[in-house]
């Protein structure tokens, strides 16, 4: 394993991590609420899972924050490099697999860990897991 | 004033994807792939959410109600099964694929994630409806009779 100094941002990364606890703990500590977006958004698609406007405004937050952000600082450039089938099975793949996991990266990856749920963290464990191995499969074996 | 509590805490949430770096596919996948050039910098984010987010769960304890006077709601299973396992490693393969989870891939749409993002979005709420569907059927479906 080598570092890759040229593209660490250690600072960006950790504040925007600080931000990202703290609007978790905003929705915890004023709504009551688990800032888990898979849930939060998954929970809009179904009749069953009871009251929608708090999913709707923290849906329509997050969809906005770059608007906001763009009054501040130009956005910062994105590279999407999979092609619309790989775009296709990924999200698919995130769909499903997030909804009978119940949870992703911030549900058990942020929330969960930081409550010290064991379920949250063999989630992390197997998403984290399967994301590495999945990235080293396309990268350097089918692409060597 | 809930609703109003949401929606700062979504756009919180997203200037901070923004911020961190997590709302760019390419970044992401730079941290999950160990064997190339290596991007430590999304375990900063991480250690950087957990350690607000804890202050919070620690500040809520065992609160019935939030400081707006909503029910606390968080989930409380602990099964260890199939679902969760399986769900998680479906979940990895497809952020592997992508580099978008679900939080930065709808912070992309207006972000400058343009098409790309926008066929993400709508295959990854294909995927969550096809959950809904397979759960209400399950939950419709007759119990096995009884005896015989």
């Amino acid at each position: 394993m080598t570092i890759d100094w040229n593209v660490f941002t250690p600072g960006p990364a950790f504040t925007g991590g600080l931000l990202i606890g703290l609007a978790a703990a905003m929705l915890l500590l004023l709504c009551g609420r688990l800032a888990g977006i898979s849930g939060i958004v998954g929970g809009l698609l179904g009749a069953r899972h009871g009251p929608r406007a708090w999913r709707l405004a923290f849906v329509a937050g997050l969809v906005v924050s770059p608007l906001a952000w763009s009054l501040l600082a130009p956005l910062p450039a994105l590279r999407i490099d999979a092609d619309v089938p790989t775009l296709v099975a990924a999200g698919l793949l995130v769909g499903v697999g997030t909804r009978y996991g119940a949870g992703c990266t911030s549900g058990h990856g942020v929330c969960g860990l930081s409550r010290l749920s064991l379920r949250s963290l063999v989630a992390t464990l197997c998403f984290m897991g399967a994301g590495f191995a999945t990235v080293f499969v396309a990268r350097h074996l089918l692409a060597a | 004033m809930p609703a109003f509590a949401a929606f700062a805490s979504g756009l919180v949430f997203g200037m901070g994807l923004i911020l961190s770096g997590m709302v760019d596919p390419g970044k992401v996948l730079g941290f999950l792939d160990l064997a190339g050039p290596w991007d430590p910098s999304l375990a900063l984010v991480m250690g950087g959410a957990v350690a607000v987010a804890a202050a919070g769960f620690v500040l809520a304890g065992r609160r019935a109600v939030s400081w707006l006077g909503e029910p606390m709601r968080v989930p409380g299973a602990r099964a260890l099964d199939a679902p969760l396992v399986l769900g998680s490693l479906a979940f990895g393969a497809g952020w592997g694929l992508a580099g978008f989870c679900p939080g930065p891939a709808l912070a992309a749409l207006l972000g400058g994630g343009g098409t790309k993002a926008a066929i993400f979005v709508v295959a990854m709420l294909a995927g969550m409806v096809l959950f809904e569907l397979a759960e209400r059927r399950r939950a419709t479906r007759p119990p096995p009779a009884a005896g015989g």
